[in-house]
């Protein structure tokens, strides 16, 4: 079980969380302006890396916020996390 | 008492407190202290089950958790039955009832050892080899046989009544491992001033210093050093000690799985005292301290009983006073079988013979053995043995150069000792990710680069000496905890060479000798090269064809002979042929444990509403909907289902029905921003929604698939009451708050699940506003003043409300919403209320069948995930003035206007009696044969009793444009003809809701 430190509330277990998919998609301002492969591309197209990972989480059964992590995919490892809103912290592939 | 194998002094058991027990029936003597094992060998019982897959005759080979032969099955009583327990680890108790497995009808006379004689035609891969053809006998024959042929021990069958408990605990410190090397990282770390956490699986913490014999520590007898260490880590306050705890497994982020076992070896458990506790351990650093496991020799003939690893014999002799026989030979690789011919001799054991397989033995063992007279045979292989239930003799051939053998001698004996060497157990380690290096030298894989928080020490790195074992242990702990502290540990004691061998012994048996590698899983030297032979080069193949290794004891004591042998078969170096992956439980782990108490009523949680008394009280059948218990429907006298729901449909729309709607969602909305955050979520336009007015709301994903659909009432300007379906909640609180903290985290909106708050009466009928006529304060009931979709706030019965003009019915409909806590008060209030009114209780099947006379839809049951709002008839609900919202953009897109898009339409059946079935498939002729092309399926279908004929709702494709057009229902008696109709099947007008 992932040990998880919440920006907000610290070091909690995985059991409190949701993974929320990849983190720094931002939804389009006007999505109807959009054209299909563009919307496509937002809605369907995620990065799958070895490595590094910039992913959401939600603090579902603490304080409820989502917040951005650093994981490495191959390690499990989590290199950082971070508010949602922040850029991604530098360091690592991208 | 008759234990001829016992010795007269000596060993950690209790000789004060004999014990009785019984195996197969037979009833023996042993002592407190005893394992199973230890107590059979004490009276000279060898033989303790059946191989796997040849029904070979098998005796114990180890003492430990690495046991692959002794598997018995445990029964306390008719419920308490425990199979494949490894006699090494199941200790003795007055009473203990055990038996052998894999043996019909006796262990010594086996009808399924024929597979033994067989043995030449079931090779590895013969499954998959010979039941192919023909492809039916499959599932008739193939299958059926040989699973009632496979596996290990039988089932319990019954419950099982045990309690088991599960806990977090977190430490600064954990150590896995309480041997030399654990106990010191223990004291090293417990110095750091954290929380230190030792387990270990076994009786006793000391690990090999439990059957060592001669060995000092700082001038004392290390038994002496034992007990005083164990006591002093005692008294710390910040150290606990496990016995009888298994770490099974590593997972991510230094968590540690520990299984302690509480009452298996009690005679009479508490029954307050639970059987397992399953730990889980979260561990800012790990010490492994695992040790290592003795290697056997791949040798012809090698599983006979009698046949036992030699460090295991040294156990059996030094800790539990038992001799393994009284004439020995050893058969060696490595220096460790000469410390046990030592203890062994010095018990009156025997020792006819040392077979050494290395040309020029030296060293402080090896000469002490030769002082004390031991027949050493250096350049000497062991290439068979012989006798029927127990080995009687050995057959030693010296080594001639490179795999050849001169003639050999036969030797007779009572037990065979072998070693080739020990290996680390890096089980937990690998399971860890941590990367293994191959060490040339110690042959062994040894772990090099931790992933985890994590470090190994002792033997479990190669670090086999006692002295270097304490050192790297206290080192190890001390770096763990951070601890400044260095000690040194004055060790006497005879060390040998820590270099062994591996892989199969040279013989000149033929190429149908049998040589196992895997004791547990029969695999032998020939099914490793035949799976060369076939092709199969990587270990990781090789394991899955063969099965070496996969056995319940995960090949502890085979995989580094298997790889041995493939390497050599392949003339590859053993790095090349790689490494199976280690993985979680490093020993089988009961599924009571890993349960806990999440079972029975406490599975999973139930979620009851606050009318759920009162309906049970009624006589109420209840169904899940997700976690919820939903009184289903309100049988009266004998009545089924069926009848019941036709009485309760026919009281709504003739009188009034209650109905408790408290399990749907409820969110509340609140904030400035509130309408135009439910703009960007809905479906629907929400501005121009007046304060008192609702709306049915529809909810999509971004893919613009209709996902929850629910009324929503405007409570003031800026607050909303949404309410969802009764599974939907969680999931769209859930979107909401992704929208909003993560899209537009500028709109000022909160939302509140509102769900438990509320308790929901849905009063429907012709007669509900007569039966709140008298109830409700500050309210006006009148059609002017509360019309349908409206709401208004005032009092029933005294309790503040939230009163809903909403209709899921058709019928002029209340819905109210009452604080939880008042739910059966105002329940009861309106029920009497209702008596003079012919009011009904209904539960959700009678609902169903309400709302598809209507053609509503329910969300998950019209859709699937796939639909649209048109799909569904919805299009009416989608603002489409609006510039956004989920899911727009995607409507947009031409596939979700294709015209052969299934869209949901009513149907009747030709003949009125038949009901569908819910999930048919729908065809545009009859009389097909498949595959044939299916346009549509049944989404709802029930008998009306309004309308005195069966109604379905259906998605088909292009299904608006077939109004009025004869399809088909496939169904197991034939073609059933229906016809498409609109979805409105009742009051198509919509009259009725007006009251």
């Amino acid at each position: 079980m992932l040990l998880i430190t919440c920006p907000y509330c610290g070091p909690r277990p995985e059991l409190e969380f949701s993974h929320g998919g990849e983190a720094h998609i931002a939804r389009p301002e006007k999505p109807s302006e959009l054209s299909i492969e563009d919307w496509t591309q937002y809605l369907y197209l995620r990065a799958n890396p070895k490595g590094l990972h910039a992913e959401r989480w939600r603090h579902l059964h603490g304080c409820a916020r989502f917040f951005n992590a650093l994981r490495d995919t191959t390690t499990d490892q989590f290199v950082a996390t971070y508010k949602a809103g922040e850029p991604r912290p530098t360091g690592g592939a991208a | 008492m008759n234990a001829p194998f016992r010795t007269a002094a000596g060993g950690r058991h209790d000789r004060g407190r004999p014990v009785s027990f019984s195996f197969d029936g037979k009833t023996y003597q042993g002592f407190a202290g005893d394992t199973l094992a230890s107590a059979l060998l004490a009276n000279g019982v060898c033989l303790m089950g059946r191989s796997f897959k040849y029904h070979r005759p098998r005796g114990v080979i180890a003492a430990g958790s690495d046991e692959p032969n002794a598997l018995v099955s445990v029964q306390r009583d008719a419920a308490r039955y425990a199979p494949n327990l490894r006699a090494t680890q199941v200790e003795l108790y007055e009473g203990l009832s055990s038996e052998s497995q894999n043996r019909w009808p006796s262990l010594a006379f086996d009808v399924g050892s024929v597979n033994n004689l067989a043995s030449p035609f079931i090779p590895a891969g013969f499954y998959y080899k010979t039941f192919m053809w023909p492809r039916k006998a499959w599932d008739r024959f193939y299958e059926p046989n040989i699973r009632a042929a496979a596996g290990l021990g039988r089932s319990p069958t019954e419950a099982d009544p045990d309690r088991y408990l599960n806990r977090y605990a977190h430490c600064e410190v954990l150590v896995v491992g309480g041997g030399p090397a654990g106990l010191a990282a223990a004291l090293a770390a417990a110095q750091g001033g954290g929380r230190v956490i030792l387990a270990d699986e076994q009786t006793e913490l000391g690990g090999s210093l439990l059957s060592a014999t001669d060995a000092t520590i700082d001038g004392k007898p290390s038994d002496d050093w034992l007990a005083e260490t164990l006591a002093s880590l005692a008294a710390l306050p910040n150290v606990t000690l496990l016995k009888r705890a298994t770490a099974f497994g590593y997972f991510a982020h230094n968590m540690i799985g520990v299984t302690e076992r509480l009452t298996d070896h009690l005679a009479a458990p508490n029954a307050a005292t639970p059987r397992e506790r399953l730990w889980n351990i979260r561990a800012k650093q790990v010490v492994l301290a695992a040790g290592s496991i003795e290697r056997p020799l791949v040798f012809p003939d090698n599983d006979r009983p009698g046949i036992l690893l030699a460090d295991a014999a040294r156990t059996y002799l030094n800790r539990y006073g038992v001799k393994p026989g009284k004439r020995v030979v050893v058969a060696t690789g490595h220096d460790g079988a000469y410390r046990a011919a030592l203890d062994l001799h010095r018990a009156g054991v025997e020792i006819a013979a040392i077979a050494d397989l290395r040309p020029n033995p030296t060293g402080p063992l090896v000469e002490a053995a030769r002082a004390a007279g031991l027949p050493i045979r250096p350049a000497c292989a062991i290439t068979g043995t012989s006798g029927g239930l127990r080995v009687i003799t050995a057959r030693l051939s010296p080594i001639k150069g490179a795999g050849q053998v001169g003639p050999a001698q036969i030797v007779p004996c009572d037990a065979v000792l072998m070693s080739g060497g020990f290996t680390p157990s890096v089980h937990l380690f690998s399971q860890s990710r941590g990367k293994l290096r191959w060490d040339q030298d110690l042959l062994t894989y040894l772990p090099d680069q931790s992933a985890e928080q994590e470090r190994s020490a002792g033997a479990c790195r190669g670090r086999f000496g006692l002295a270097e074992a304490l050192a790297d242990g206290f080192a190890a702990g001390a770096a763990a905890s951070g601890a400044e502290v260095s000690r040194t540990f004055a060790v006497e004691a005879l060390e040998g060479d820590p270099r062994g061998v591996i892989g199969a012994l040279p013989h000149d048996r033929g190429v149908n000798a049998k040589a196992f590698v895997d004791w547990q899983n029969d695999v032998t030297t020939k099914d490793l090269k035949l799976a060369v032979r076939e092709g199969f080069q990587s270990i990781e193949h090789i394991k899955r064809y063969t099965t070496t290794g996969m056995a319940t004891d995960q090949g502890k004591t085979s995989n580094l002979n298997a790889l041995g042998v493939v390497a050599d078969v392949l003339h590859k170096p053993i790095p090349e042929v790689g490494l199976t992956t280690f993985r979680m439980p490093y020993t089988p782990v009961t599924f009571g444990a890993l349960a806990g108490l999440a079972r029975g009523d406490l599975f999973d949680p139930v979620r009851a509403t606050p009318i759920h008394d009162w309906a049970a009280e009624q006589g109420a059948v209840f169904e899940d909907v997700s976690l919820w218990k939903r009184a289903r429907y309100f049988p009266r006298g004998s009545e089924d289902m069926e009848a019941a729901v036709r009485r309760e449909c026919v009281s709504v729309r003739a009188g009034c029905g209650i109905f408790d709607a408290s399990t749907l969602g409820k969110i509340e909305v609140v904030g400035p921003d509130a309408a135009e955050f439910m703009n960007r979520m809905y479906v629907n336009a929400w501005t121009k929604l007046g304060v008192g007015k609702c709306r049915y709301g529809v909810l999509c994903r971004e893919d613009g698939f209709v996902t929850d659909d629910g009324v929503v009432g405007r409570i003031a300007k800026d607050r909303f009451h949404v309410t969802t379906t009764t599974g939907g909640a969680p999931r769209v609180l859930g979107m909401m708050e992704d929208y909003l903290q993560t899209e537009w985290p500028d709109l000022n909106v909160w939302l509140t699940s509102t769900t438990e708050q509320w308790a929901v009466i849905a009063l429907q009928g012709p007669n509900a506003r007569r039966i709140l006529e008298g109830l409700v304060e500050g309210i006006d009931l009148s059609p002017e003043a509360l019309p349908h979709m409206s709401l208004a706030e005032g009092r029933i019965r005294g309790v503040p409300t939230r009163l809903f003009r909403v209709s899921f019915s058709g019928e002029l409909g209340f819905e109210i919403n009452v604080a939880a806590d008042h739910g059966r008060a105002v329940w009861e209030a309106v029920w009497a209320a209702g008596q003079p009114h012919g009011l009904t209780p209904y539960g959700t099947e009678t609902m169903h069948v309400l709302r598809a006379e209507k053609g509503f839809i329910i969300v998950g049951q019209e859709t699937d995930g796939t639909a649209t709002p048109d799909d569904v008839g919805l299009t009416w609900a989608v603002g489409k003035a609006k510039p956004d919202f989920v899911g727009k953009r995607s409507l947009a897109r031409p596939a979700m206007s294709e015209p052969d898009r299934k869209q949901l339409v009513g149907l009747y059946t030709d003949d009125g009696a038949v009901v569908l079935e819910e999930g048919a498939q729908i065809v545009a002729t009859a009389g097909q044969t498949p595959p044939m092309r299916l346009i549509g399926h049944v989404t709802s279908s029930y008998y009306s009793a309004v309308l005195g004929r069966s109604i379905a709702l259906a998605m088909v494709s292009g299904g608006r444009a077939r109004l009025g057009e004869s399809l088909y229902s496939p169904s197991p008696v034939g073609d059933i003809p229906v016809k498409v109709v609109p979805t409105v099947f009742y009051d198509p007008e919509g009259a009725r809701v007006n009251g």
